[in-house]
């Protein structure tokens, strides 16, 4: 069971980043994984009271919040209307709705979890983050990167024209995903991501058919590697489908 | 720490450890409904409602709920009563352990979703594990509340 000893809200993000520069702190999010996990944290670091819990639009984008829930995500009309539900279809397997209004994009996106639904949906809407160390980067960069000892402030979903695409497989309900494929669809081609292989997801552009096949592809306890290369040959060409009607 | 908060229409003040959990932070405070259940945030038995919203108590800290309403179903009887019937009706509960948590989140689903289709209280209800009974029953007694309430607004 994780320990913690301090719990600081944290009045500024200038705290905050202070603060996580020690390798005992732990920034909460919806602190759902965090809690699984065992030993100790020596300063719990909470993000509540900076404001980070809104979805802000702009002329030219969405900027939501690290505190934002997903289940925000899931009911906001303006990202509802940009994916043409694949958002809220990206995180409605997840667990359950108390589930949702804890888990957050921060936590969801800073993790770099292999089995993110939300990281795969947002590579695919060609997302950037806001961190308060490390600036603006794009959400693929990021998620290559090793950074840890940073806070991320903002997800910024621009508004490009797109359709929209979200599909994943699932062993049962609610359970973690088999496989996860966003596409997405603007004047620049189609981008293509695919997580839960079991890696971190990783964004394909161009022949996305043909590119899926070079992925790499992993066995864990819910599939095999093998199951998995079907199963995004099945789930890309579904979602092409879908683009194409 | 201190935290205070208004639980079930009361305003409290207590002091909690940095890592005390909201569940044991409730259960201690004489909330008995909010039932340990998996523990790792997927069964929905220890629900409650956090400033409307529901929640798994197991995975929120209790210094998180300072400033917050809270809300388990010792507070909301008489919400719970209007629909609970409906469910026993059915015998859609077996050992019962699931049913706080399984009545909070309809609680929810009601309030913000006051007529739903059967799919939309499948999906708002599927972070609820019933090992017993394969929510067919409750899914029953929810939709026999919900005619029942239309014929009684109707005449």
């Amino acid at each position: 069971m994780l320990s913690i000893k301090n719990y600081v809200r944290a009045q500024s993000l200038d705290e905050a980043y202070a603060l996580c520069q020690k390798k005992s702190s732990a920034v909460l999010g919806g602190m759902l994984w965090l809690k699984m996990q065992r030993g100790g944290v020596d300063t719990a670091i909470d993000l509540s009271d900076l404001g980070l819990d809104k979805i802000e639009e702009t002329e030219s984008e969405y900027r939501l919040g690290a505190m934002v829930t997903l289940r925000e995500l899931e009911k906001h009309p303006g990202l509802d209307a940009l994916t043409q539900g694949a958002m809220a279809e990206s995180v409605r397997h997840i667990v359950g709705v108390q589930f949702r209004n804890l888990a957050t994009v921060g936590g969801s996106v800073f993790g770099r979890f292999g089995f993110s639904d939300v990281l795969t949906m947002l590579l695919s809407l060609e997302a950037r983050v806001a961190l308060h160390g490390a600036g603006i980067m794009s959400l693929e960069d990021f998620a290559a990167s090793g950074i840890r000892r940073d806070i991320l402030t903002h997800v910024i979903i621009p508004k490009t024209p797109r359709k929209c695409v979200y599909l994943s497989q699932r062993n049962i309900s609610t359970d973690f995903p088999v496989l996860t494929c966003a596409l997405s669809r603007s004047d620049e081609g189609v981008l293509c991501a695919v997580g839960a292989r079991p890696g971190r997801a990783v964004c394909l552009r161009g022949d996305v058919a043909k590119l899926a096949d070079g992925l790499v592809f992993g066995s864990n306890t819910r599939a095999s590697a093998d199951y998995r290369r079907e199963i995004c040959r099945v789930l890309i060409r579904r979602g092409l489908e879908r683009l194409e009607g | 720490m201190e935290i205070r908060l208004t639980l079930n229409g009361k305003k409290l003040a207590a002091d909690v450890a940095a890592d005390e959990l909201l569940i044991d932070f409730l259960r201690a405070h004489g909330c008995l409904s909010v039932k340990r259940g998996c523990e790792s945030s997927n069964c929905g038995l220890c629900t409650v409602l956090m400033d409307e919203k529901p929640v798994l108590s197991c995975s929120v800290l209790a210094a998180r709920a300072n400033g917050k309403s809270v809300y388990t179903l010792e507070g909301l009887q008489a919400e719970a009563e209007d629909f609970v019937g409906f469910i026993a009706d059915q015998g859609a509960e077996q050992c019962g352990f699931c049913n706080p948590g399984f009545v909070m989140n309809t609680i929810a689903l009601l309030r913000e979703n006051p007529d739903p289709t059967d799919d939309e209280i499948r999906a708002f209800l599927a972070g609820n594990l019933c090992r017993c009974s394969g929510y067919e029953g409750q899914l029953r007694g929810i939709r026999a509340y919900l005619d029942s309430r239309k014929e009684a607004r109707n005449g």
